[in-house]
């Protein structure tokens, strides 16, 4: 093993890597370079499908106008520079399902999954690098065939990103056949993707934890990443079966979700969200995983509450698959079965309400650096818990028959994706971009970016509660259509603004992650004094990771340990070796 | 929890589960095939119930015979399949690949019966959308008269052959697969990659093909038998 030969040759870790260039850097089998194509990937999705929302928050900000640069696409998408209907529900349906299989869940699972899980429990690679490289293959060519369908005749896949039947099985009545056929098509290959994926992570959590890496000395990113596994595994094969049958449905006329012949347009219903609840955790919890991290790094202070950051991550996880029916209140449910869902859904915001206090709790009267990292996290636990709140209101069956399928639902799922998820993936790229490409990212544009995305972020979603409250529908192509809904529209036309200003925002990021990588300054081992073993190998870490296999002493967030030299302690270093100042020549 | 410091100095190899990930990582990925299957059947359950005048009696439509002895074949292919690995526990370097070679052989069998009867079927009149127009199958149930000895055949069987072409398909997917996989390790075996001390390979591709065939008792015996 390379790691072993490098234990010899301690002066210089000199394994010379005499892969190629494309066995480096294309088909890598290394779990770091894997991570981080994953990452360029699905940053590369996340502004596409920024893209997406911006035209469609321009149909929606200043309906029927023509569309800036609207005149480049063709006839069949924006006539004259007008957008058309078909092509308005087309971008609504991809803008979510980009966002959701090809942004957030590739850049938590694919690049965190990959990047900080053997890193951080102290393994050289994953436990099958084969699998893995070919997991990440297949998700590109996934993401290829999603967006063929923009190019197809009929337009792309419009039954939105929850594709319900029969629209979605029926190319007779909504016009779509290939473009719907490539949208199944897609997601049961990247689900193939993500299954590999996930049986990788969880069998090098069991199986790959470096010696004295005991489960309840895991950080908290690696509990959150291998329950979520747990849960892509578990979930996203419901979601193949159910891409399955509506694929058979629309080529070789099976009759799953045909009324016409007896089948059952609510199976769908039923298959889709008993795979999308738990896929909403998928999205959440890594996400919560790393704010945990980047909090206690920050605050200088152990996780409060450890053990019960780990008991709610799973009873999320696990509760997580009794809830589905709330999306479906209004499918003619029968109510006593409502109030079944009702009750388990607000079950499980107690899981969710522990950790926020638990999160408070790590920074109550920590000495808190507020570097880029801390401050998104700090943002995603206020934006989380506006997002949970939203969410108690919509888990009670006679609210929520009010609010269903208004910008309301849309204000809560952008409080908890992008405030979400988003803002705790913004803190976890800036925390590990040292360790992934040897360089700090820029602090004061980093700080500019918080800040901006902060302010136009809200302007943009806070509004939509209220629009939503009054019955704006989700989904609709042209608000000035309804009477009712034109003394919302200087509100669309403000939320259409605040949604450019936050997506200019974002080019700051892209500038400072693009720049940082050439420019930024060189960064040590460890340049946030961490307690995680991946600080303990030079940045960027080599191929196989660690000089030699570390061995861990200690718990997870050793911060501020009294009678320290230094305010933290590694975990794979002794108490009494820290002391001195251990590894300092290194 | 067990103290880090006594412990002897570390062992990158050694998995902290003493079982090798090549069999923890199959156990884990048949998890996720078990809730694709649950998915499968759990829609057909749900269709069945809510229209059960879809479908003909067992029997009628589908050969139970034939396919009782296909199943009977794969049965007896799990059974080569233990023989094959228990050969190369005692280091039967001959034993392995006789049973290997017999376990791919009565797999792809299975598969070939089953394309036959697919073939069969849709030339009766069972497609995946019901009946095919003009068939002895539509014209029977069109007739309302006996088919085969049995009571009349159901109007529509919309759902009776789109469940029983996607289940049984994707089962018979599955053993496709498992017999490319086979055939592979079965190569490696002639090429002498395995031994007394390490024949992981047979036994992860086992525990693929025991959970095949365990899914297909119970496919048979929803699908053809109720
Ligand atoms: C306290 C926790 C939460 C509760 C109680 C909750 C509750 C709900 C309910 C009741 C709905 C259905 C509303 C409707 O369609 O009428 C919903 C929708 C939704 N939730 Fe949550 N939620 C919670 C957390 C989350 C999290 C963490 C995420 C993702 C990271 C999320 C993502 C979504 C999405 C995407 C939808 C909309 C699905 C669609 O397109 O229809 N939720 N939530
Ligand atoms: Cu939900």
């Amino acid at each position: 093993m390379a790691t072993t030969a490098a234990v010899v040759d301690h002066a210089t870790h000199a394994h010379a890597d005499d892969r190629s260039f494309i066995r480096k850097y294309i088909f890598s089998t290394d779990h770091k370079i894997i991570g981080i194509q994953f990452g360029l990937m699905s940053l590369v999705f996340l502004a596409l499908g920024g893209t997406l929302a911006m035209m469609i928050r321009w149909q929606l900000g200043f309906p029927g106008k023509p569309m800036p640069l609207g005149s480049l696409l063709p006839e069949t998408m924006a006539a004259g520079g007008i957008m058309l209907p078909e092509f308005y529900v087309a971008l609504v349906t991809m803008h979510g399902t980009i966002m959701v299989f090809f942004a957030i869940m590739p850049l938590l699972m694919g690049l965190f999954g990959n990047f900080l899980i053997p890193l951080k429990i102290g393994a050289p690679d994953m436990a099958f690098p084969r699998i893995n490289m070919a997991s990440f293959w297949i998700a590109v060519s996934a993401g290829v065939l999603m967006m063929a369908g923009f190019f197809v005749e009929g337009g792309h896949a419009g039954a939105g990103w929850t594709g319900y039947a029969p629209l979605s099985a029926r190319p007779d009545l909504s016009g779509v056949s290939l473009g719907q056929e490539l949208w199944c098509l897609s997601l049961i290959i990247l689900g193939l993707a993500s299954i590999l994926g996930a049986t990788n992570y969880i069998t090098t959590v069991i199986n790959m934890r470096a010696p004295g890496m005991t489960w309840f000395r895991l950080p908290l990113s690696i509990w959150a990443l291998f329950i979520a596994s747990i849960l892509v595994l578990l979930a996203i094969p419901i979601l193949s079966g159910a891409a399955i049958m509506l694929l058979f449905d629309q080529t070789i006329g099976t009759n799953f979700f045909n009324p016409a012949t007896g089948g059952q347009p609510l199976l769908w219903q039923h298959l889709f969200w008993y795979f999308g609840h738990p896929e909403v955790y998928i999205l959440i919890l890594p996400a919560m995983g790393f704010v945990s991290d980047v909090l206690a790094c920050g605050s200088r202070k152990p996780v409060f509450g450890y053990h019960s950051m780990i008991y709610a991550i799973i009873s999320i996880g696990f509760l997580g698959w009794i809830v589905w029916g709330h999306h479906m209140f209004q499918s003619g449910m029968n109510p006593t079965l409502g109030m079944t869902f009702t009750i388990s859904t607000l079950l499980i915001a107690v899981p969710s309400a522990i950790k926020v206090f638990n999160w408070m709790g790590t920074m109550w009267r920590g000495s808190i650096h507020f570097t880029t990292p801390v401050l998104h996290a700090v943002g995603f636990v206020a934006m989380f818990t506006i997002g949970g709140l939203s969410g108690v209101f919509m888990s009670s069956t006679p609210v929520d028959i009010y609010i269903h399928d208004t910008y309301f639902i849309v204000a809560h799922l952008h409080y908890v994706l992008f405030g979400g998820s988003l803002f705790g993936l913004f803190a976890a790229i800036t925390f590990w971009y040292p360790k992934m490409f040897g360089r700090m990212m820029n602090e004061f544009w980093g700080k500019v970016h918080f800040w901006l995305t902060m302010v136009f972020y809200n302007a943009v979603f806070w509004p939509m509660h209220d629009i939503g409250v009054h019955g704006h529908m989700r989904r609709i192509y042209d608000p000035s259509q309804y009477d009712f809904l034109k003394p919302l529209a200087p509100v669309n036309t403000f939320i259409s603004i605040s949604a450019f200003l936050l997506f200019a925002t974002q080019g700051i990021f892209a500038l400072n992650f693009i720049i940082s990588w050439f420019k930024g300054e060189k960064a040590g081992r460890n340049p946030w004094k961490d307690t995680g073993l991946e600080w303990s190998t030079p940045s960027p870490a080599p191929h196989g990771n660690f000089e030699k296999t570390p061995t861990v002493y200690n718990a997870p967030y050793e911060f501020s340990v009294p009678g320290m030299a230094e305010d933290y302690l590694p975990q794979d270093q002794k108490a009494d070796q820290s002391r001195a100042p251990a590894g300092a020549g290194h | 929890m067990a103290n880090a410091t006594m412990m002897g100095p570390p062992a990158e190899t050694q998995p902290a589960t003493g079982v090798y990930n090549g069999k923890v990582g199959m156990w884990i990925f048949l998890g996720s095939e078990v809730m694709f299957f649950t998915a499968l059947i759990g829609s057909y359950i749900i269709l069945r119930f809510a229209h059960p005048e879809q479908w003909a009696t067992p029997g009628q439509a589908l050969n139970i015979p034939v396919t009782a002895v296909n199943t009977f074949l794969l049965i007896c292919s799990s059974v080569t399949m233990v023989k094959a690995f228990a050969a190369i526990q005692d280091g039967d370097q001959k034993g392995l690949r006789m049973w290997l070679v017999a376990t791919v052989l009565i797999g792809a069998t299975f598969v070939s019966v089953q394309v036959y009867e697919y073939v069969h079927l849709a030339h009766l009149g069972l497609l995946p959308s019901g009946y095919r127009e003009g068939s002895d199958l539509a014209n029977a149930a069109a007739s309302g008269v006996a088919w085969k000895a049995g009571p009349a055949l159901p109007a529509a069987v919309g759902l009776y052959g789109t469940t029983f072409y996607t289940m049984t398909g994707f089962h018979g997917f599955h053993v496709t697969m498992g017999v490319l996989c086979m055939a592979f390790v079965t190569w490696k075996a002639f090429n002498g990659k395995y031994t007394v001390a390490d024949h992981r390979g047979v036994e992860v591709i086992g525990l693929y093909w025991h959970f095949v065939d365990l899914v297909w008792i119970i496919l048979f015996t929803i699908v053809y038998l109720m």
